[in-house]
């Protein structure tokens, strides 16, 4: 991509721009082909079961609701430490993903699992708000715990081609993140084709994204495989450019562990192995859970349990 | 642009940083086998000629071995036809001509070819593991492309048998009488679809050979076509090798020749036929260019070249096998090119997650070998993927050369396996030079973001399928052939009509 424009960064080190009106294109028919090529992979016995154990340990157990109560974040923070226990040695989710208000409860709930503690901020799931209110709303998450922050992108922005705005928006929130880690949602529903999912994720990584994502899960489509597929590919090229690893979260629409599986493969085949740790790939998710410990549970007893022996939180 | 030296600079250092980056494919999520259940297939231990609706001992008495590639081992032994069984089938295939299937309503023979597509439809999943068994291809394909293609070429022509008055409107279509046909070893079943629906919707009758290394689904579709209750002698289908399809090219009461296979006998059945009424189409080999412009979608432009040479193991006469990358994205396209090969799987046809399988025959492994090792003589580079092979069978690891030379014969000669060739270019018409400098014109691929450079290409390439953005993409509705020495003539579609018929006033 050619370089327009040069900013220095708060550490004195001078970075380039790339050009965001070129980012690569992409052709939708092929990914779309490509995307249901990694389905056809069939995973039988310990690929299967070390699938499932990974999926489990990489989900962000997620609740966004104005009904939320600290009561509803407390227990689902002891899920996220106990998935089933009556399926002992299982690995505990990886993060639990809540509003800043719910951040002090999660992290006091969650103290020495390991487990971290993710908010959503910058006016989520809409980002309709000021700067100065969405770098205070990061703030107050990560003064709170937080170990992670789900921001939004300006979408407005994005569409009307303001991608120097989007880009400074997203450096804004990743300097008030400190050393929380970024999760930048490009609200792919809203972005309408995959060569503006590539653009956004170029933008959202050349800016500071640590993590990108797909959805809020509020807006449908949510994530798919195709659209997870143009983000990982941008990720791998952003790789290949300037060595720095981005982690991808696809969030939304994923409920079953066959769907989670093929993500999987996507990113095994994608990304290589690398990537298969829960620090670099995330599932934004709250009734995934319950199908892979359905899933665990059977390759354990060779039978199907009924739903009601799995907790609903 | 502010400062321009600064972000060069910088831009150095993170090239020299990054040169040493490389993804890791080959640790970590491995998938355990996922085998197709052989159970699922029958395969007769013996094999006769199918001759007038009922199988016949050879009256040459022998028989010959068919294989697993992937296994060496034997999966059956098939009559071996001579010239007095050619006789025989010709003969039958006259009888029914004459008797039964020029006089009976268009209406009633597509009923018989639209009960033969089901009846492939029904026993998909057998016909797909006979396919990967005896011609070594991934399940993967047979189940999802060679089957339900082969079962949509019968639907296909079914429907034009009782149509042709208006795909010639004004003209009556008169069928030609006993068509000879002779097919290779790369897609066995459809190739025998591509070949016996349209000879059987325009009214003609069919004597088909299908190749030596895998006639197993053939006799398969003869079993098909018994079922179906197909009148005797209206398809008839003979085992054997080179010196069978000399019988029958040469037969004096064939009336077509249809031919699929390489240059060198599509040139002996020209010579062959020459000073008599056979009506002759050829569909022989290829050299496809597939070129990646810089503004290509370059991840879909990599699978699409990917695809174009490794499937069916390369075994495939339109495979995109030269590969013409513009400069400015030839590192990048190479390095893409190269990692996604080392996710592609070699091994167990059978198995579900395999996506190269075996190398149909032990001569033709060694056609392949002979190809890579040339291509290291005359100076190319050659990268191949590191995934294990297994200990028995043809197998070959997916092969490519860079810094190839338009003269290496690597870059002219059809490998018919699965190694590409890369060559770069800077223009569009030094590129539309280079790929039409072969023998061949049989296919194409362009990748472009770009309409109006695809429609400059298609016009200019000479070559009789070219594909844009995409590659190897087949349907029975699409007509399929060649320029020069790909052959002539064209299968499928409206078009695939042409080659059976007289058309009369």
């Amino acid at each position: 991509m050619p370089v327009t424009t040069d900013r220095k960064s708060k550490t004195g080190q001078l970075t380039s721009r790339p050009d965001f009106h070129s980012t690569p294109r992409i052709d939708q028919v092929g990914v779309e082909e490509r995307a249901s090529r990694f389905t056809k992979r069939s995973l039988k016995k310990d690929t299967k079961l070390n699938g499932l154990r990974l999926v489990l340990n990489m989900i962000d157990l997620t609740t966004l609701e104005g009904k939320d109560t600290e009561g509803k974040v407390k227990q689902l923070c002891y899920k996220a430490m106990h998935p089933h226990d009556a399926l002992p040695g299982l690995p505990t989710v990886a993060a639990v993903c809540v509003y800043p208000t719910m951040v002090r409860v999660a992290k006091k709930a969650l103290e020495g699992s390991g487990i971290k503690v993710a908010s959503v901020a910058t006016a989520f799931p809409s980002g309709q708000a000021p700067r100065d209110v969405k770098i205070r709303d990061t703030k107050y998450a990560v003064a709170n715990g937080a170990d992670e922050v789900d921001m939004v992108i300006s979408r407005g922005k994005f569409h009307a081609g303001e991608y120097n705005f989007v880009f400074d928006e997203i450096a804004a929130i990743k300097e008030a993140c400190g050393h929380a880690r970024l999760k930048v949602i490009l609200e792919t529903g809203e972005l309408g084709t995959f060569d503006k999912v590539r653009r956004a994720s170029d933008i959202a990584m050349h800016a500071g994204a640590d993590f990108i994502k797909t959805s809020t899960g509020k807006i449908q489509p949510a994530a798919t495989m195709p659209v997870t597929l143009v983000m990982l590919e941008a990720i791998r090229d952003f790789y290949y450019e300037t060595g720095k690893m981005i982690g991808m979260k696809p969030a939304g629409g994923i409920s079953k562990s066959k769907l989670a599986l093929h993500y999987l493969v996507m990113v095994n085949e994608v990304l290589g192995a690398d990537w298969l740790t829960n620090e670099w790939f995330r599932f934004g998710a709250s009734s995934l859970a319950n199908d892979v410990l359905m899933q665990l549970a059977k390759e354990a007893s060779g039978l199907y349990q009924a739903g009601n022996y799995f907790s609903a939180d | 642009m502010a400062t321009t030296k600064k972000p060069i600079r910088s831009k150095k250092a993170a090239v020299a940083k990054t040169n040493s980056i490389k993804l890791k494919f080959d640790t970590g999520w491995t998938y355990a086998p996922a085998p197709e259940s052989k159970s699922a297939a029958s395969i007769n231990k013996q094999y006769d000629l199918f001759i007038n609706g009922e199988w016949q001992k050879p009256e040459s008495r022998k028989y010959f071995d068919t294989i697993n590639p992937a296994t060496e081992e034997k999966l059956s032994e098939v009559a071996e036809a001579n010239a007095a069984d050619v006789n025989k089938a010709v003969a039958a295939a006259r009888t029914a001509y004459d008797k039964v299937w020029k006089k009976m309503p268009a209406t009633e023979r597509a009923k018989y070819i639209f009960r033969i597509a089901r009846i492939i439809q029904e026993k998909a999943r057998e016909l797909a593991i006979i396919e990967s068994l005896d011609g070594g291809k991934p399940i993967r394909e047979s189940r999802d492309f060679d089957v339900p293609t082969a079962a949509n070429h019968f639907f296909y022509y079914a429907g034009w048998a009782d149509k042709l008055e208006y795909a010639f409107p004004n003209r009556k279509a008169q069928p030609l009488g006993v068509a000879g046909q002779i097919i290779p070893w790369n897609f066995p079943l459809l190739m025998a679809a591509w070949k016996i629906a349209p000879a059987l919707a325009t009214g003609n009758t069919v004597v088909l050979k299908p190749a030596e290394t895998t006639p197993l689904t053939a006799l398969k579709l003869a079993e098909i076509i018994q079922e179906a209750d197909l009148p005797p002698g209206v398809v008839n289908i003979l085992t054997g090798a080179g010196a069978t399809g000399a019988a029958l090219v040469n037969h004096p009461d064939i009336n077509k020749i249809a031919f699929t296979g390489s240059t060198d006998v599509g040139k002996i059945i020209q010579r062959a036929v020459s000073g008599t009424n056979k009506r002759v189409t050829l569909e022989l080999g290829g050299k496809a260019a597939n070129i990646i412009f810089e503004d290509a979608p370059l991840d879909q432009a990599v699978e699409g070249v990917i695809n174009g040479i490794f499937f069916n193991q390369g075994h495939v006469c339109c495979a995109g096998s030269r590969l013409y990358v513009q400069e400015s994205v030839a590192k990048e396209v190479i390095r893409k090119l190269k990692d996604r090969m080392s996710s592609l799987l070699v091994g167990d046809p059978l198995d579900k997650n395999t996506d190269i399988g075996a190398i149909n025959s032990k001569q033709q492994l060694d056609t392949i070998l002979k190809y890579i090792s040339i291509g290291k003589k005359e100076g190319a580079e050659m990268y191949e993927s590191n995934c294990r092979l297994p200990n028995k069978g043809f197998f070959c690891r997916p092969t490519l050369f860079t810094n190839v030379a338009q003269s290496n014969r690597i870059a002219q000669e059809e490998i018919f396996g699965p190694v590409l060739s890369i060559l770069t270019f800077r223009t569009d018409d030094e590129v539309i030079e280079k790929a039409n400098n072969t023998p061949y014109g049989l296919s194409a691929g362009v990748w472009t973001d770009k309409g109006s450079k695809i429609f400059n290409l298609t016009k200019r390439l000479r070559a009789g399928v070219i594909w844009a953005n995409t590659f190897n993409k087949f349907d029975p509705g699409s007509p399929f052939g060649g320029y020069k020495e790909s052959g002539y003539g064209r299968e499928g579609g409206l078009h695939g009509l042409l080659p059976y018929i007289e058309l009369t006033s």
